[in-house]
């Protein structure tokens, strides 16, 4: 979802209006236009290369040290990583983030999927307006302030969720306060907000499918669940593959919702790799075990984004 | 399409339709009703010396009364507004460069952009705040801010939209006598203001929302903004003031609504944008 998360790949789609360059590019040298190249380039090199490039080096080579910002770095070797692989926090962190990225994502992606569908379906347009635009509200909202709310309607004593739960006999959950209830609470409140972005990469992919290739297989007696698994499933598949990677790749780095909802809590229930990362630096300056951490995700996320552009050569169907 | 409400259909149809309509209200329900119990929660205060819950703006008059909310707000719309000029500006620029010239060099850079994308900035955040520190920006407004100009992806939807414009009309104006800098600033970039219109929406919706970063850079409360303001006031208060914490809630919203109601349009290109078929 953030800019910084967002895969770009070769074939594009543009904005209305953006035309893809399919005519060939024709870059002219105008006269005295070597200085403006330059000045134009120089703030975004400049600052890329200072605030991203220099800071993943960094990174890099700090995973490397021992430094708590006071005395001078100490060079340890492979040590952070030995360190990260026999602290218990940082394990179950890591277990934490990759069960939740398994459940939330797959919860996301079928969710949006039938939504799309239905959103897409036949309707009068302004029902189809509000319906899209509802759904996909949450997502202009803050994380934190949505986590706040949250907090309060799964409070155990006064929640709105309990009171409701309560109409039908269950008994007060202790949504925030068990391991379990916490992490469906943070589940619950980050696909919440979250699983609007796929539903607009579903309407898109949807969109492009052409109502010819409906019609025809309706001819053919496919209708509902043949028609959904033999048609839509296929055509739709290179949208899943995108919506998948940014979906991983932005529940990889899970942070707002559990620090506010639960601090990571009951015990470490809750806590994640990129929490771990922030008490790592900022509370025990720990810079050279963040860094360490900070590496291993990175090393996660690419793998698993190359692991799921291996698979779709086999599941994705490019027509 | 319209022609629907005026089919017969089977009853098979009907219950689908029926069912469809269900799931999509439910799906509705679920998603405004959060927000929709903020606003009342916020609006119904509840009195301490009675304890019974009243309408009011009271809330709201709490929230000025025990954070300094303006400061918060003026903090969030200062670091959000630079952000987005700032990458617009900076993203048209490179974005045009890439888009209209040829130069040594040009594909390794733009693929060196690119490849900042990969990297969660989670990651790079240690670094980055230990520049800042060396930089003696720690705990300002500005460590918020610069980092976050230079955009890669910003550079790549402006060199897409660039790409868009016909090549000719810097030849007409070129045989008009412009040179490069006016054919820009003249000719092109008013003409891609709906690629900044993208940029400029996704950076206000991305940085007004912003947590980590905050909570990371600043240190003293004049430079806390608005998300991590009401996560603080949450933390003073604790359970005890809902209302308060709730109408602080809405407060925040208010520009991102704003933005989800004029901006809708370009902020859903924008996201979607960069994404293959």
């Amino acid at each position: 979802m953030t800019t910084q998360t967002t895969p770009t790949t070769r074939a594009v789609v543009l904005p209305s209006g953006v035309v893809p360059a399919g005519t060939p590019e024709r870059p002219r040298r105008q006269r005295g236009s070597r200085l403006l190249i330059w000045v134009f380039l120089a703030p975004t090199l400049i600052g890329l290369g200072l605030f991203s490039f220099v800071p993943i080096i960094g990174s890099f080579v700090l995973a490397f040290f021992r430094w708590d910002i006071i005395s001078a770095p100490e060079f340890i070797g492979v040590g952070n990583f030995v360190d990260l692989a026999a602290n218990p926090t940082v394990r179950v962190s890591f277990l934490n983030t990759i069960g939740f990225v398994v459940v939330a994502v797959t919860v996301q992606l079928a969710v949006a999927l039938l939504l799309a569908i239905l959103v897409q379906s036949r309707m009068p347009e302004w029902l189809r307006t509000f319906f899209r635009s509802a759904l996909f509200f949450p997502l202009v909202l803050s994380a934190a302030s949505v986590s706040l709310v949250m907090a309060y309607l799964f409070n155990q004593e006064f929640g709105l969720v309990n009171e409701f739960l309560g109409l039908f006999g269950v008994g007060n959950i202790g949504w925030l306060t068990t391991g379990f209830g916490a992490k469906v609470v943070v589940l619950l409140v980050y696909v919440w907000q979250n699983f609007g972005f796929t539903f607009l990469l579903f309407i898109g992919g949807l969109a492009a499918i052409p109502r010819e290739v409906y019609e025809a297989s309706s001819l053919d007696g496919a209708h509902g669940w043949s028609q959904f698994r033999n048609v839509t499933l296929p055509l739709v598949s290179p949208t899943m593959l995108v919506a998948s990677v940014m979906a991983i790749i932005s529940a990889l780095q899970i942070f707002d919702q559990p620090y506010v909802l639960t601090r990571g809590g009951p015990g470490d229930e809750t806590r994640t790799a990129v929490m771990v990362i922030y008490e790592s630096a900022f509370q025990q300056l720990d810079f050279g075990l963040a860094s360490a951490i900070g590496i291993v995700l990175t090393l996660l996320i690419m793998l698993v984004t190359a692991a799921q552009f291996q698979l779709s050569k086999r599941f994705v169907f490019y027509g | 399409m319209s022609t629907a409400a005026t089919e017969v259909r089977p009853p098979r149809g009907r219950l689908a339709a029926a069912g469809k309509y269900t799931v999509l209200g439910v799906a509705a329900l679920l998603t405004l009703a959060p927000v929709v119990w903020t606003l009342i929660t916020a609006l119904t205060p509840s009195n301490i010396d009675t304890n019974e819950t009243e309408f009011g703006l009271g809330a709201f008059a709490d929230v000025f009364n025990q954070i300094p909310i303006l400061l918060y707000t003026w903090n969030s719309a200062l670091v959000t507004l630079l952000i987005a000029a700032g990458q617009m500006l900076t993203a048209a620029m490179a974005g045009y460069v890439f888009a209209r010239f040829d130069f040594t060099g040009k594909r390794i850079l733009f693929g060196a952009i690119l490849a900042t994308m990969m990297v969660p900035m989670q990651v790079t955040i240690v670094p980055v705040f230990m520049l800042i520190r060396g930089m003696g920006l720690a705990d300002t407004l500005l460590a918020l801010i610069v980092p976050m100009i230079p955009t890669a992806f910003g550079t790549f939807l402006m060199r897409q939209y660039f790409m868009g414009l016909p090549p000719e009309l810097a030849e007409a104006a070129q045989i008009d006598g412009a040179g490069p800098w006016k054919i820009f600033f003249g000719v092109y970039l008013p003409l891609a203001t709906p690629g900044l219109a993208i940029v400029g929406i996704l950076a206000f919706n991305y940085h007004w929302n912003e947590f980590f970063r905050p909570l990371i850079l600043t240190i003293s409360e004049q430079n806390f903004t608005l998300p991590l303001g009401l996560v603080t006031l949450q933390g003073n208060l604790g359970t005890g003031s809902v209302a308060t914490v709730l109408a602080g809630v809405i407060l925040s919203m208010i520009p991102a609504a704003l933005v989800f109601v004029f901006g809708q349009k370009p902020l859903r290109e924008g996201l979607t944008a960069g994404i293959s078929k």
